[in-house]
């Protein structure tokens, strides 16, 4: 079994016009790489009618349905997160309870609002009631604010992460962008915050420091928008990891985190 | 049999990276398939004078048949032709000049004189975009990735001069491709270190506008996982020919041994 935690698709409002192309080689360099789930989420309308990391409630909403319609039309290969905006408490926390009502199975926490504000942790409450994890995205060490998003970084996932124990935290893409030197030693003593692998990063030593940093028993493997640096960092982990370990990244620790029965497969 | 245009050694200068001894270079080479890598010494793009390098990189790849030299040379300081003719006798690759880390101008006349040089040599020039995600590099680490502009200039200046660009990305490589003659284009050639493969599929896309006589194997190791470009070849649906001329007959072509 192979699941990659952090996928997205894309669908017809969105300003990409080859979206379905792009949804059709994520799913067909998925069956090439042998992954058996993807956990995905829809970014709003990726710009279209609100900004990507800042999307409206009405686009929220739209997205999440995408989601569900996308894995109930691959019933076997993909699950939802529900994607919401902390800046509409009772809306983001209305979304979890829709999501979770039709099988979905995380919350995804783009860069509406910093990891670390008092907003997100209504919805962590949620999560924690729902056995959710939460995938946070992250900008490894964000020295600056960037335009068009409210990125977090891992310290500000840590101290959120640190307010809620019961919750499983993924810290996104520790390749996509970023020092992660820094995140890594931010995440080295938080037990409930996981490190995905996915990003268009493949720095030698990175996994290394990975493995250093989280042990193998924090890591959970993932592609976001580059399935070849995944399935790269995959390949470069089948040499440096015993077959029980490397299990533990491809899919046993997202097993342990997501809720029971999430990926029948694994019974 | 696999040619990795794109392999370093020795030290980075701005993060602790494993594996960039000779040694290592060459077991990272066996771990995923390499047969011959066209190395660059690493830690002499930030020397004052990047050619002290290539005395040990030219003994480096005398005692290792699987290497080929790409030495350094600096096209503003003193005597830099004599790289050129010792690169020459040497059998190397190709020479590489990072002119935006030596501090010049990457189209100006001392470049243009350089690649001069290298068409008389009959030896490409290697220039690279970058060496890192610019989103992780070091605070002080403020040098510009190498310019689209200039790669253009620098083809348009001679016509006997060929160049293999490393780590450019999809929209680089369009911007100089079709921003040439086809009879420039035609002496310009890509790695793939830095073109992204599935679900955006650039590197698909490349290789059906360009084509793929233009784009050769490279990795860039050990700063980057060498298992990348492979994986990015296997996720491709490309006939077993076109595969081969990207994983070593384009670069026979680029620099014939």
């Amino acid at each position: 079994m192979l699941i990659d935690v952090h996928a997205h698709f894309l669908h017809e409002r969105t300003p990409r016009k080859d979206w379905r192309e792009r949804n059709a080689s994520r799913m067909r360099a998925g069956e090439c790489v042998g992954i058996t789930w993807h956990v995905a989420s829809v970014l709003g309308t990726w710009g279209l009618r609100s900004p990507i990391y800042f999307p409206s409630p009405a686009d929220v909403t739209t997205a999440n349905e995408i989601q569900r319609a996308i894995a109930r039309d691959h019933p076997h290969r993909v699950r939802g997160y529900v994607v919401v905006n902390p800046n509409y408490t009772s809306h983001a926390l209305a979304e979890i309870e829709c999501g979770v009502a039709a099988g979905m199975v995380g919350v995804k926490l783009a860069a509406s609002r910093r990891a670390d504000d008092p907003l997100l942790d209504p919805i962590c409450e949620s999560a924690a009631r729902h056995g959710l994890p939460v995938l946070q995205h992250i900008w490894q060490h964000r020295r600056r604010e960037f335009q068009g998003q409210e990125a977090s970084d891992a310290a500000e996932l840590v101290a959120l992460a640190r307010r809620h124990p019961s919750v499983s935290f993924l810290l996104a893409h520790i390749g996509g962008g970023g020092d992660w030197l820094h995140s890594l030693r931010a995440v080295r003593s938080v037990p409930n915050v996981f490190v995905d692998l996915s990003g268009s990063g493949v720095d030698g030593g990175m996994l290394e420091a990975c493995l250093n940093a989280a042990g193998v028993e924090r890591l959970v493997w993932g592609c976001d928008l580059t399935i070849d640096t995944g399935w790269a960092k995959l390949r470069y982990l089948e040499h440096i990891l015993t077959a029980p370990d490397l299990d533990q990244v491809r899919f046993r620790n997202a097993v342990r985190i997501f809720p029971s029965g999430s990926f029948p497969e694994s019974a | 049999m696999r040619t990795d245009v794109s392999a370093f050694v020795g030290a980075y200068p701005w993060r602790k990276v494993p594996g960039t001894s000779p040694e290592a270079v060459l077991a990272g080479m066996d771990r995923v398939g390499i047969d011959e890598a066209w190395i660059t010494h690493l830690p002499g793009v930030w020397w004052r004078d990047p050619m002290e390098g290539n005395a040990w990189l030219h003994e480096t790849t005398s005692r290792e048949p699987r290497f080929r030299a790409v030495p350094a040379v600096h096209p503003e300081l003193p005597h830099w032709d004599e790289a050129v003719t010792e690169a020459r006798s040497r059998g190397a690759a190709a020479l590489r000049a990072d002119p935006t880390w030596y501090g010049i101008d990457p189209g100006g006349s001392a470049m243009v004189s350089l690649a001069a040089a290298c068409a008389d040599a009959d030896l490409p020039l290697m220039l690279t975009v970058r060496f890192e995600d610019g989103r992780q590099r070091h605070p002080n680490d403020r040098t510009d990735e190498l310019p689209a502009w200039a790669v253009r200039r620098l083809i348009r200046s001679n016509p006997r001069l060929r160049i293999v660009v490393t780590h450019a990305d999809r929209g680089f490589i369009e911007e100089v491709h079709f921003g040439a003659t086809p009879a420039e284009a035609e002496r310009l050639w890509w790695d793939i270190t830095w073109v992204w493969g599935p679900p955006e599929d650039h590197l698909e896309t490349l290789l059906q506008t360009i084509g793929p006589e233009r784009f050769v194997f490279g990795t860039g190791q050990p700063l980057r996982l060498p298992e990348n470009s492979i994986a990015k070849l296997d996720l491709l649906t490309i006939s077993g020919e076109a595969r081969e001329r990207i994983e070593f007959a384009n670069a026979g072509v680029a620099s014939p041994r």
